[in-house]
């Protein structure tokens, strides 16, 4: 068949093909010139039609308008998303706990890496209070005297802040990037995670120790309390994310590096997408409930100790049937 | 042969280009989109001025979204283009050419931080320099791709020449040239297609010899456009 036969038998619905595409580019549904359930035959015929164009050698100029239509037809056809809020949904009840667990060694590892030299200086702070000093520096820990003398109503609040909501702000913006550093730094063969990890855990082991050395017990320890389940938590997350992406690079096992590495980011940004909520919850909890000075300490650790069940039941008892554990065949693939 | 068009199979058999975009346009696209969140940060703070604490409070929570999350929310919302990327008519994708899903655009975004390493993207320069595909640690951590978003050849026919055999049959691949200068004629000056047109040798010789003469004597790059127009089966 010549070219322009080929054109004159096929451009009436080329054309309703390309129509059909303006009309769902402008993401509006009325006014299609058939209906969607038409649009994979439709897509399917336009290929062949390329195809034919190839084979025969027809010229560049019918090439390239048949392949910018497969184009965005591909791009189309395949973008669809089913029922998002419901795969939501589903992954923080059922997949993310069920992820978690199955990752409990990066966790466990996690943990051990900034909670070792958190703890480790926080009590040889107790017995040499200048060792602190080796990690913060003097007008850190000024700042941070400042911030839970046992005189002030508000506690926890830079001498410039104004109002809880602008704390909020700050504890977003700060922790979640800490957070996410820590994540991608996994690419780094794991180093970035690694020093994140150490760093955050010997900082606040420094500041935790030298307050408490002082004898802030109540006002530090109160406010850390609330949201310490939170934001804990989730650095650890983010920590277990990055040695996932390092040990992918560092030992790839039966894979090539590029396919682990990919893999093991797919793993990492979904253990992060919890990490990132618990964040946020804990910038909430930080800003509008830790800061309250006047609340007894008493009910603050309580409080606290009540975010740590809750955690620890959602991590433990989310996404478990009658039969026991599910199975984490299906947990990597695409809800 | 070295060039940057890539050609992915889709499940229903057939193959799609797709033209990968250089360090320097996606450079480009980068900075005018910091140039606009530049703009938005100096608006956000110039009014969060009047709204004091929970100005300054909300002002960080805009920052901190935007400098992580700017180029997702585009990515996903915005057929994969930024305004910056939209402007240098680029589009990220999937390695298949599929569109980018919100796993692949929040890792390509986030692996930016190291990227950006040791400074001013030190690793993602390197890196996309050493791949063919130029991808930056983050494209490669979420399989995309930057492309081109259209491709500009939009080559046509042009319509009204009276078509004309060729002296004898010509070979499938001479048709195929005959007809690609005819679609490209438009974009060459008219000396530059008639020179051009003169490599058809034979085909045109009995033109070349004239064409000094005579001044109304047929352009050869005429005459190869009606066997273009001949060929692709417009008989009259």
């Amino acid at each position: 068949m010549r070219q322009s036969h080929f054109i004159e038998r096929n451009d009436a619905q080329w054309r309703e093909l390309e129509h059909f595409l303006n009309v769902l580019d402008s993401s509006k549904s009325a006014g299609l010139p058939f209906p969607v359930d038409e649009f994979d035959r439709r897509y399917r015929r336009i290929c062949q039609h390329l195809a034919i164009a190839a084979e025969r050698g027809y010229s560049r100029g019918l090439q390239g308008r048949l392949h910018g239509l497969v184009m965005r037809a591909h791009q189309h056809f395949y973008g669809i998303q089913k029922r998002p809020w419901r795969a939501a949904a589903r992954f923080l009840l059922d997949d993310y706990p069920r992820l978690v667990r199955r990752e409990w060694r990066l966790l466990a590892l996690s943990a051990a890496l900034f909670m070792a030299p958190l703890l480790g200086l926080l009590a040889a702070a107790q017995f040499q209070p200048e060792l602190v000093y080796t990690v913060a520096d003097n007008s850190a820990l000024n700042d941070a005297e400042s911030m839970y003398d046992p005189s002030l109503d508000k506690l926890g609040r830079d001498r410039d802040a104004q109002t809880d909501f602008q704390m909020f702000g700050f504890y977003i913006y700060n922790n979640t990037s800490i957070g996410f550093r820590t994540f991608v730094g996994g690419l780094l063969f794991g180093l970035g995670t690694i020093f994140f990890l150490l760093f955050n855990g010997l900082y606040i082991g420094a500041i935790a120790g030298h307050l408490t050395a002082l004898g802030y017990i109540e006002t530090f320890w109160g406010f850390v309390a609330g949201h310490s389940a939170f934001e804990l938590t989730a650095i650890m997350l983010s920590g277990a994310a990055g040695l996932k992406v390092g040990l992918a690079l560092i030992a790839p096992a039966a894979r090539t590096r590029r396919l682990a590495l990919r893999e093991a980011m797919g793993t990492g940004v979904k253990l992060m997408y919890g990490a990132v909520a618990l964040f946020f919850a804990a910038a909430f909890v930080e800003a509008f409930w830790s800061s309250i000075g006047t609340i007894a300490s008493l009910t603050k650790y309580l409080v606290g100790g009540m975010g740590w069940i809750l955690v620890g039941a959602y991590f433990l008892a989310s996404g478990i049937t009658h039969s026991g554990y599910r199975p984490l065949t299906d947990i990597n693939r695409e809800t | 042969m070295l060039d940057t068009v890539r050609s992915i199979e889709t499940p229903e058999g057939i193959e799609l280009a797709l033209q990968v975009a250089g360090p320097l346009p996606r450079f480009l696209a980068w900075l005018m989109d910091v140039l606009g969140r530049l703009v938005i940060y100096w608006i956000l703070q110039v009014s969060a001025v009047y709204l004091g604490g929970f100005g300054s409070g909300l002002f960080l929570i805009v920052f901190f979204l935007l400098e992580w999350f700017y180029p997702v929310l585009f990515e996903l919302y915005w057929h994969g283009q930024t305004p910056g990327k939209r402007l240098m008519g680029l589009r990220v994708v999937n390695d298949d050419g599929t569109p980018i899903r919100a796993s692949a655009s929040v890792i390509r975004n986030l692996v930016r931080f190291v990227d950006f390493l040791p400074f001013m993207y030190g690793f993602g320069i390197v890196s996309s320099m050493f791949h063919p595909d130029f991808k930056r640690l983050g494209d490669l951590s979420a399989a995309t791709v930057v492309i081109y978003a259209d491709k500009e050849d939009e080559a046509n026919l042009p319509s009204g020449t009276a078509p004309q055999a060729p002296p004898w049959p010509l070979a499938p691949h001479e048709q195929k040239t005959i007809i690609d200068f005819a679609e490209r004629r438009k974009q060459l000056t008219p000396q530059r297609a008639n020179e051009l047109a003169m490599s058809a040798g034979v085909l045109i010789a009995g033109l070349s010899a004239k064409e000094a003469q005579i001044e109304s004597a047929v352009e050869p790059a005429d005459l190869l456009q009606a066997y273009a127009t001949w060929i692709v089966g417009e008989h009259h």
